[in-house]
């Protein structure tokens, strides 16, 4: 019992440092969540171009948006990863007794889940205080809430599966850089980051629904609002959990194939 | 400034070195705003208009602030990644040599990739001029070039700012965000969208407005009162860099009595 | 030339909280100590001089050496190098001076280390007659020729040590502020260094202040050693004095045909015996040598002797025990 306490203590000790980094950021979102707002009432003031999207709902879109940034961003990129396998030192890994893919996914939901559980609490204390109609509306119904917890982890599995894919496509480029940037930003866009989706275009609407990222993005946060009824939702979840089994799949399937690469090749 | 050439030319040198991922780079960096951009263009598709503004004119506005902030992170690039030579010890390195700090930062680091976001800030601002019915004289060109010249320099002086923190503190050094990344994507509409607090703020304290929404009205037409108020709108900008550097001023004097 | 009279300078560096309260109670407030890096700084060097910079780790040779170079701006105490207060008249002040930080490079890493060389030109503002001549002058001397087209990143670091050195000359400085310059080096790199302070030292009376840890380094260089420990000087004198005070032991080895008695020699202690082999320390402050030698050759049939001085190292250990640091 002590070992543990010390671990937590330690841990704990570590995590202050990090102050100033979590309260820059803190910071920095909660800026970002009004500008967009304040675009946004601008652009709503217009007439009722936005009546399928109340502004209710899209200021919640917004500020759920930033509070779970860390969840939705592809930039996010391991760089102990990447330079594993550039510089072929991947070797190492295979002297693991674990399997690989659970091994490194596991680590990206760590990263994340650990980011997003520093700084979602203190935003969301400030912005349900918030003057209208930049507050953050709670749910409207328990269950809304209690699927939107639900979609919103199964949602950060979706993610990380992309992200492993993006991952491991750099065994084939050997450079980090270009084409995760490529699909990181074109990924953001289809989750709805730069424009809500329920606001694209209806054929672009269309084109999201084909693609993996609004599963763990739009589609829990409109839960959350209510805009997705209960029973739509509970297929979204399926959906969510179809999209990972096929990622995980190809993730796996690839994974294997470069490691017969690198083993042949010997890095 | 002809050291400045030299350093421009032999940082360049040094970054072709790199090629394929240089032009990975600058290509991914065009694509960045192209994607915010493409955002801005449905919300008006589905709007029509944003306060009284239409799409192309908030176009150029964007153009403008888009093109400003990339020229300015391409060559103050020194300033932007300040911390990192303050970690290494660099910077005593600078206090060496017979020259001043600020054309030795300056000097120290160009990010030549974000051409790719330049092209993008031009090819929008191009886009917005063929499409906007303005009548175009000297005075407008004028006008024009000192609101992207004098945008740029608001956000060197913020990137000074924020080297400046650096000589008590690297922590924390994410608020420039704020105002440097957090400052274009807001600027990049007409101030007028916003609360009054902000268009205050963004006035007087980082006056964005100078070269955002008042030399936009005279250029769109709209201003009423002598031109030459709103022509000079960006020079009052420009006066913002002057409190920025005797900052840094202060704060290379605070490095030289504390050491590192 | 270089003068500095009662320099001092203190920092306040903050207190690391440890535990948990300590870290809640340092998040509103800071908690300082003082520590004085320099006190009371006194010395005088004259021009074209070698001068050896010793002293233990955090002793406050980096500081001095940044007073000196007009990095630092000292609390008290006044310097004049030159004519100049270095931090004063910063940038007129340094066109005089050249400084090698040992694990820093100052060139430009991905380009041929002609280009580096070309810009410092450009900084300096070297003229273009000067900077051909002494150009020519260090690549003979260090021996650059086919170095100076390579990008600093393919260089070794014996190689890269000796571009460095010579960008910090290019602009013909009076003082040389070497700071750690054979760290890391190989042993040929190590006397091509050596050499090279040397000559320029003798041919062009650069007045050269060296820092290091390496003391066989300072015993091929510096005629002068000054000893900083704990923020004072302890030591301002030549290594010859030095070897006078404590280096009057020698180390004595002897090889002889097999005896199975062990030796005695009185006023000798024996370090380690062997039936082949001898080492004694002796103290020639009260035996000689010579009369060493004799007793040992009346108890064997000696095949080799070998006598060796106190290495610097031990010394420096030794005047580091006399002030307690």
């Amino acid at each position: 019992m002590r070992a543990y306490l010390s671990v937590w203590r330690l841990r704990f000790l570590q995590g202050m440092q990090y102050r100033t980094a979590a309260l820059a950021g803190i910071a920095t979102q909660l800026f970002f969540g009004l500008v967009f707002i304040m675009v946004y009432v601008a652009f709503y003031e217009q007439g009722s171009s936005g009546s399928n999207f109340p502004l209710q709902d899209l200021v919640s879109y917004v500020w759920l948006q930033q509070m779970f940034l860390t969840f939705i961003m592809l930039w996010f990129r391991d760089n102990e990863i990447f330079e594993l396998i550039t510089t072929g030192n991947i070797a190492y890994e295979l002297c693991r007794p674990c399997g690989l893919y659970p091994f490194w996914f596991a680590k990206l939901i760590g990263q994340r889940l650990s980011s997003a559980a520093l700084r979602c609490w203190p935003i969301l204390a400030i912005v349900l205080f918030l003057p209208r109609p930049y507050r953050l509306s709670p749910p409207p119904s328990l269950a809304a809430l209690a699927l939107f917890a639900a979609s919103l982890l199964v949602g950060l599995f979706v993610v990380v599966s992309v992200s492993m894919l993006l991952h491991l496509s750099v065994f084939w480029t050997l450079s980090p850089t270009g084409s995760t940037l490529m699909v990181s930003v074109a990924g953001e866009f289809f989750a709805g980051t730069v424009i809500p989706v329920p606001l694209m275009p209806a054929w672009l609407q269309r084109v999201c629904d084909f693609l993996p990222f609004r599963w763990a993005a739009d589609f829990p946060f409109r839960v959350y609002s209510g805009q997705i009824s209960t029973g739509e939702a509970l297929w979204g979840i399926a959906a969510q959990l179809a999209w990972i089994a096929g990622l995980v799949a190809v993730g796996m399937l690839s994974l294997r194939r470069a490691m017969r690469r690198v083993v042949v090749q010997g890095g | 400034m002809k050291l400045y050439v030299k350093y421009l030319a032999i940082l360049f040198n040094s970054q072709m070195q790199y090629r394929m991922s240089f032009w990975l780079l600058t290509v991914g960096q065009f694509f960045v705003p192209f994607s915010v951009f493409a955002g801005l263009y449905l919300m008006f598709q589905r709007f029509g208009q944003l306060r009284g503004w239409s799409f192309f004119e908030t176009a150029l506005c964007y153009g403008v602030i888009h093109l400003a902030y990339s020229l300015a992170e391409c060559f103050a690039r020194g300033f932007d990644s300040f911390s990192g030579m303050i970690v290494r010890g660099d910077f005593d390195r600078v206090l060496v040599r017979p020259r001043s700090t600020e054309l030795q930062v300056l000097g120290s680091q160009f990010e030549f990739t974000r051409l790719g976001r330049m092209l993008q800030g031009a090819v929008v601002l191009a886009w917005a001029l063929y499409k906007l019915p303005i009548a175009w004289d000297a005075a407008k060109a004028a006008t024009l070039a000192l609101m992207i010249a004098c945008g740029v320099l608001i956000f060197a002086g913020i990137f000074i700012l924020f080297a400046t923190m650096c000589f008590w503190t690297v922590q924390g050094l994410e608020i420039a965000n704020i105002f440097t990344d957090g400052g274009s994507e807001m600027a990049q509409y007409p101030l007028n969208v916003y609360r009054k607090w902000v268009v205050v703020f963004f006035t007087f304290v980082i006056p964005f407005a100078c070269v955002n929404y008042l030399p936009l009205l005279y250029l769109l037409g709209r201003a009423d009162g002598p031109p030459v108020r709103y022509m000079l709108q960006p020079l009052a900008g420009m006066l913002f860099l002057l409190p920025c550097l005797l900052v840094w001023r202060l704060g290379v004097r605070h490095y030289r009595s504390t050491g590192s | 030339m270089i003068t500095l009279q009662g320099i001092g300078k203190s920092f306040k560096v903050a207190r690391r909280a440890a535990g948990l309260r300590q870290a809640a109670k340092a998040l509103f407030v800071r908690e300082y100590t003082v520590v004085e890096a320099l006190r009371d700084i006194t010395f005088r060097i004259g021009e074209g001089e070698i001068v050896g910079y010793i002293g233990p780790n955090g002793a406050g040779k980096s500081t001095s050496i940044k007073v000196m170079s007009g990095i630092l701006v000292p609390d008290t105490g006044t310097c004049r190098v030159m004519g100049f207060t270095p931090w004063k008249e910063r940038t007129a002040y340094v066109k005089n001076i050249g400084v090698v930080f040992g694990q820093r490079s100052q060139l430009w890493w991905d380009v041929p280390v002609i280009d580096s060389f070309r810009l410092l030109r450009d900084i300096y503002k070297i003229p273009a007659a000067e900077y051909a001549s002494q150009l020519t002058l260090l690549t003979e001397t260090l021996e650059l020729g086919g170095l100076l087209q390579t990008p600093v990143r393919q260089l070794s670091l014996g190689q890269r040590m000796r571009c460095e050195i010579a960008a910090s000359l290019l602009h013909g400085p009076r003082i040389l502020f070497l700071d750690e310059p054979t760290i890391g080096l190989d042993a040929v790199s190590k006397l091509a260094v050596r050499q090279f302070i040397r000559t320029i030292n003798r041919e062009k009376g650069v007045t050269v202040i060296l820092t290091t840890h390496d003391m066989s380094d300072i015993e091929a260089l510096a005629g002068r050693i000054l000893m900083i420990g704990k923020g004072t000087l302890l030591y301002d004198g030549t290594l010859s004095d030095l070897r006078g005070r404590f280096g009057s032991h020698r180390t004595v080895t002897v090889d002889y045909r097999e005896n199975p008695r062990p030796l005695e020699l009185p006023g000798a202690k024996p370090l380690s015996w062997t039936p082949e082999r001898a080492v004694f320390r002796v103290d020639t402050g009260q035996v000689a040598i010579a009369d060493v030698l004799a007793r040992l050759s009346e108890q064997v049939e000696l095949l080799d002797v070998a006598i060796e001085a106190k290495p610097v190292e031990e010394l420096i250990v030794e005047l580091y025990r006399e002030h307690r640091i």
